[in-house]
C-alpha cells in the first residue's frame, strides 16, 4: 500500500516495451526504416501522453524523472523570463524537486514567497492574490499533495496568476494519470507528471508546455524534444509512458472508484479501531488513493518496520525524505504538533489491491500500535494524567 | 536506509521494556521534534546497577539502541557503565546508519541522566563533570527549510 512511491509496472505497458527490446534498436533520429520504427512509436506515445491532460502531442517534452520536469520548469522559465522579473510564488507544501530549486535561486538573486497552507493543506487562492507583485513572473503551485494527498484549488489559482499574465506552473506528479486533469479548460502553462506514478515505467517523466510560453532548453545538444531537451530519446521509457497514459485515460473512472472504496474502508476501520488518531489531508478534495494519517505517541518508522515484518509495505512519509529525521514539512505546515507528525504513516491505494488487502491490514495495526504505545514514554503519561 | 539483523532483533524483541517502581535514577531525554525520546531508569545496589529498564518514543533504531544499552549496564559498576560510548552502543548493534547515529548518543545520554539522578539523590550532588556531546554526533542530513 506505497503506491505513493511509485507503482507497479501495468502487464500492458510490460508487453508495449517488449517489442522495443527486441527489434526497437533504431536511433528515431536516423531516417532509414529502424528509426522510423522508433520514431512512430514515440509519436504515438507522445499524442497519448498529451491526450492524458487534454494538450497538444507537440506541447509534451520528455524527461528522465518528474523531478527533472519540475526542476526544467522552475529553471527554464526563471532564466527564460529573468528580464521580467525576479519574484516566484509557491507553496510550503511542494516537493523537494520544487523546493530546492527554488532554493538555488534565492542564491542567485530571486526572490521567493512561499504561501502557507490551512489545516488541509490547501493553498488559498486569495493568498495567492495578495502574493502577486509587478516582478512576479511565475507561480508554481502543485496540482495535489505526494503526501497528504490534498487536491488544490488549481483552476482558481492559476485564473488568478493568468489574469495577471504570468506563468502558472503546477506539479501533477501525484496526480496526473490518477484524477482528471484538462490543460485546455484551464489556464495552467506548465505541468509536470511522471510515469511511475500511474503505472508506467520508472526513469521516465513529462513536462507539458503550453505553445508560446518561454522556457530555456533544460538540456543542450541535438533537437531532439524541440532541442529543449536534447539527448536520444529513452524509446522504452517513452513507450511505457504512452501506454500507460493511454491505459489511465480509459481505466481512470473504475480505479478512481476502486482505490477510493478501499481507501475509504480503511479510513473507517483505522478510526474504529485505534483511539488518538487523526486523518491528514481534506476530507473531500484529496486523492482517491490516499491516506495519511498521525499515529498519537508513536514515531511512525517503527510502525513501518512492524508493518513490513508482516508483509504490509507503507510509508512513514514522502519516500524522498524517509532517510531524514525531522518531521515532515508538508505535516508541520498543516499545523500539526511535531510529536503528533512524527507518528505520521501514509498508506497509497492502488488498482492492484484488494478489500482483503484492506482487512488484513486492519487486523495487523492495532496490535502493532498498541505494542509501541506501550514502549512510549508519552503514552504512560497521558494515562498518569 | 537498512537496518543490521540485530537492529531489527532488538527493535522486534526489546529487552527491558518498562519503568522500574521505586527506582533509584530516572532521566529522560530527547524531544518530539528531533524525533526521539529515550526515558531511562535504573536500579542500583553496591554501587552496580542491578537493574534497568527504558520506554522510547522514536524509530527503529531508538528502540534498538534503548534495548541494547540497558543489557550492556546492567551488572556493571556506575563507574563502568559511565564508560559506555554512543560508539560502543552502535557497534554492539552490528553498525547504525550514519543517520540514525544520534540514537546512539541519546541513549548515553540516557545513561549518564539516570546515574546522575541517582547521585543527586543518594549524595545530594550529581556528575561533577557531563560527558559533552559535540554536535557532529547528532548527525542530521541536510534538510530543506521553507
Amino acid at each position: 500500500m506505497d503506491n505513493a512511491a511509485g507503482t507497479p509496472m501495468h502487464p500492458h505497458v510490460r508487453e508495449a516495451i517488449i517489442p522495443f527490446l527486441k527489434e526497437g534498436f533504431g536511433n528515431p533520429s536516423n531516417l532509414h526504416q529502424f528509426g522510423k520504427i522508433t520514431n512512430d512509436a514515440i509519436r504515438i506515445a507522445r499524442e497519448n501522453v498529451a491526450s492524458l491532460i487534454n494538450a497538444k502531442a507537440n506541447e509534451i517534452i520528455f524527461t528522465a524523472s518528474g523531478t527533472e520536469a519540475n526542476n526544467f520548469a522552475i529553471k527554464g522559465i526563471s532564466a527564460a523570463n529573468k528580464k521580467k522579473g525576479n519574484h516566484i510564488i509557491t507553496s510550503e507544501i511542494e516537493h523537494f524537486s520544487i523546493l530546492n530549486p527554488l532554493k538555488s535561486l534565492e542564491k542567485s538573486g530571486y526572490e521567493i514567497t512561499y504561501l502557507p497552507v490551512d489545516k488541509y493543506g490547501l493553498v488559498h487562492p486569495d493568498d495567492v492574490r495578495s502574493a502577486i507583485k509587478p516582478t512576479t513572473i511565475l507561480a508554481s503551485i502543485m496540482f495535489a499533495n505526494n503526501e497528504i494527498g490534498t487536491i488544490e484549488p488549481i483552476r482558481e489559482i492559476s485564473e488568478i496568476v493568468k489574469a495577471k499574465d504570468i506563468i502558472f506552473h503546477t506539479d501533477a506528479v501525484a496526480a496526473a494519470g490518477n484524477v482528471p486533469i484538462d490543460v485546455s479548460t484551464m489556464p495552467v502553462d506548465v505541468l509536470s507528471m511522471s510515469a511511475n506514478q500511474f503505472y508506467g515505467p520508472t526513469g521516465i517523466g513529462a513536462l507539458y508546455v503550453r505553445e508560446g510560453i518561454r522556457i530555456m532548453p533544460f538540456i543542450e545538444g541535438g533537437v531532439q524534444e524541440g532541442g529543449r531537451r536534447a539527448g536520444t530519446e529513452n524509446v522504452i521509457g517513452i513507450v511505457g509512458m504512452g501506454k500507460a497514459a493511454e491505459l489511465a485515460k480509459t481505466e481512470m473512472p473504475q480505479r478512481l472508484e476502486h482505490v477510493r472504496k478501499l481507501r475509504d474502508m480503511l479510513c473507517e476501520g483505522l478510526l474504529k479501531k485505534i483511539s488518538n488518531i487523526y486523518v491528514n489531508g481534506h476530507p473531500a478534495n484529496k486523492l482517491p488513493g490516499h491516506l495519511s494519517i498521525c499515529i498519537e505517541f508513536i514515531e511512525g518508522e517503527s510502525v513501518l518496520l512492524f508493518l513490513d515484518m508482516q508483509g504490509i509495505a507503507i510509508s512513514s512519509g514522502s519516500a524522498c525524505t524517509s532517510r531524514s529525521l525531522k518531521a515532515s514539512h508538508v505535516i508541520m505546515a498543516t499545523g500539526v504538533d511535531a510529536a503528533i507528525a512524527q507518528g505520521t504513516v501514509l498508506f497509497s491505494m492502488g488498482i492492484d489491491n484488494s478489500e482483503n488487502d484492506v482487512k488484513y491490514v486492519l487486523e495487523k495495526l492495532p496490535p502493532i500500535v498498541e505494542r509501541l504505545r506501550q514502549m512510549s514514554p508519552l503514552y504512560n503519561r497521558k494515562n498518569n494524567f | 536506509m537498512q537496518y543490521s539483523a540485530k537492529v531489527m532483533d532488538h527493535f522486534a524483541n526489546p529487552r527491558n521494556v518498562g519503568e522500574i517502581t521505586e527506582a533509584d535514577g530516572v532521566a529522560e531525554v530527547g524531544n518530539p521534534a528531533c524525533g526521539d525520546i529515550m526515558k531511562m531508569s535504573i536500579k542500583v545496589k553496591d554501587n552496580v546497577i542491578v537493574d534497568a529498564k527504558f520506554k522510547t518514543f522514536g524509530c527503529g533504531a531508538a528502540i534498538a539502541t534503548s534495548s541494547i544499552s540497558t543489557e550492556m549496564i546492567i551488572g556493571k559498576t556506575l563507574d563502568e557503565a559511565l564508560q559506555l560510548t554512543n560508539k560502543a552502543v552502535a557497534e554492539a548493534l552490528g553498525g547504525l546508519p550514519p543517520a540514525k547515529m544520534h540514537c546512539s548518543v541519546l541513549a548515553e545520554e540516557a545513561i549518564e541522566g539516570a546515574i546522575d539522578d541517582y547521585l543527586k539523590k543518594t549524595t545530594g550532588k550529581g556528575l561533577e563533570k557531563k560527558k559533552t556531546h559535540s554536535h557532529d554526533d547528532h548527525h542530521h542530513e541536510p534538510d530543506f527549510h521553507p
